[in-house]
């Protein structure tokens, strides 16, 4: 299982578990068992066609990983806001 | 006592009170977010809010209680058939004259259609699939479906304003579609290619529901009023400081009864003059009358959104406006004197008054 590290305010929509065990071979499955076993999650980190949404990044072990990078068993994975998000006024 | 649901470009902000004083917070839900609309469907007192996070992407958020607990709605989204489309950005939630039913209009300009009081949402195919849809260019603001116009008592009629794509009207409930062009004068265009130009940029258009075949628009450089349910547009703008402007109110109880607030041009989009001025109309666009009574009198350049003009369907009319100043006006005559209901919030993206 890999651990997936999450902050505010996805944490909050974890039942405020900062962590959490996910079974999955890639990004992109991993982060769909999260939105399956927190469905408040849903379209918050992949948009409605299963993508990350364009001002979030994700991490493995350390490295920026994209839907089809693989996940390890052991696998830490951190869910982050973009420094470049926000928006244009 | 009044509740206003006030949209920011930080969250959304609920105003209670009596024009005449200000307004206190009752609270402040999604800070951080942009609050797109917000709005209470008086058919069943629920409260939706289209938030947009600059991160987490946009959606609709749905409650009985607007100082409380907020669910999020499934949708709206498109389907996994249109892989790659994406919603971005949630202009509007409008009721439906059928029980259960509303509307989202959203960028890229689609509408959405939900049966269950806003809990879950489907697309609206017959719009989505137009002919002419790949010839749609967006306006400044997005390719933005911001104008719902249902028919009191006829589910079956609707019509819609997009930017920049003009007017679109449906008989048949959303299964066919048909262009409301006529009259429509796009000066931004060349002379030579205003005929049959899709381009068509509709800033705000509202029903006079007392006599449903009469709507009012906000169009890109002038306002128009139809009398004939969409099909042909004739310019009223005749006595306006300016043509150009967003928002737009159409009195509930008078169908000759609107109002609208110029700003001085596309290039320039300020209140004109530095005075901040209310317009009316009570000969249907014939003539209009300026309201500036406890309005910003000089040195004040505010910038009024599409969203962020309401009434509240009382005799005489209330009404209330916001500005991307954070400030937020009221009137309780009709507009014939104002006060200010808040100083200073984020920047206003839509005004809706809930009771």
């Amino acid at each position: 299982m890999a651990v997936v590290r999450l902050r505010a305010p996805l944490k909050d929509r974890a039942d405020g578990r900062p962590e959490v065990d996910l079974p999955g071979d890639s990004i992109g499955e991993v982060l769909r068992e999260l939105e399956r076993a927190y469905p408040r999650l849903e379209g918050w980190v992949l948009d409605e066609h299963g993508r990350i949404r364009r001002h979030v990044n994700v991490f493995v072990d350390g490295e920026k990983g994209q839907e089809e990078t693989p996940v390890g068993p052991q696998a830490r994975i951190h869910v982050l806001p973009s420094i470049s998000g926000g928006r244009a006024s | 006592m009044t509740e206003l649901l006030v949209g920011t470009k930080k969250g959304l902000f609920v105003l209670r009170g009596e024009v005449g004083a200000p307004f206190e917070i009752a609270t402040r839900a999604f800070p951080g977010d942009v609050v797109e609309f917000a709005t209470r469907d008086p058919r069943t007192g629920r409260y939706f809010a289209s938030v947009t996070s600059g991160f987490y992407g946009p959606r609709v958020m749905y409650s009985d209680d607007p100082t409380g607990e907020w669910e999020q709605s499934k949708g709206p989204v498109f389907p996994k058939d249109i892989p790659d489309v994406t919603v971005k950005r949630v202009w509007i939630v409008k009721p439906g004259e059928s029980d259960g039913v509303l509307y989202a209009g959203v960028d890229p300009a689609a509408l959405f259609v939900s049966t269950d009081s806003g809990e879950t949402w489907e697309l609206n195919r017959g719009l989505w699939n137009v002919p002419t849809r790949p010839e749609w260019e967006p306006g400044l603001g997005g390719l933005a479906l911001h104008s719902i116009c249902p028919w009191p008592g006829d589910p079956s009629r609707l019509a819609l304003g997009i930017s920049a794509a003009g007017v679109w009207l449906s008989e048949d409930a959303g299964d066919t579609w048909r262009t409301g062009y006529a009259g429509l004068v796009p000066g931004y265009l060349p002379e030579d290619q205003r005929e049959g130009a899709h381009t068509l940029c509709v800033h705000n258009m509202h029903r006079a529901p007392r006599r449903p075949e009469r709507l009012f628009m906000q169009f890109h450089g002038s306002v128009y009023r139809s009398d004939d349910a969409g099909k042909r547009w004739n310019d009223i703008a005749d006595g306006l400081p300016s043509g150009f402007g967003f928002p737009m109110v159409v009195d509930p109880a008078d169908p000759d009864n609107a109002y609208v607030i110029p700003l001085t041009a596309d290039r320039d989009r300020v209140t004109p003059g530095g005075e901040v001025r209310v317009y009316e109309t009570r000969d249907a666009g014939g003539t209009w009358t300026a309201h500036g009574d406890g309005l910003p009198a000089s040195e004040t350049y505010l910038t009024i959104l599409r969203q962020a003009f309401d009434h509240d369907g009382g005799s005489p009319l209330g009404l209330y406006f916001g500005a991307t100043s954070g400030d937020v006006f009221g009137s309780a005559n009709a507009g014939a004197s104002w006060s200010t209901v808040h100083e200073r919030l984020a920047p206003v993206t839509s005004v809706r008054v809930s009771t």
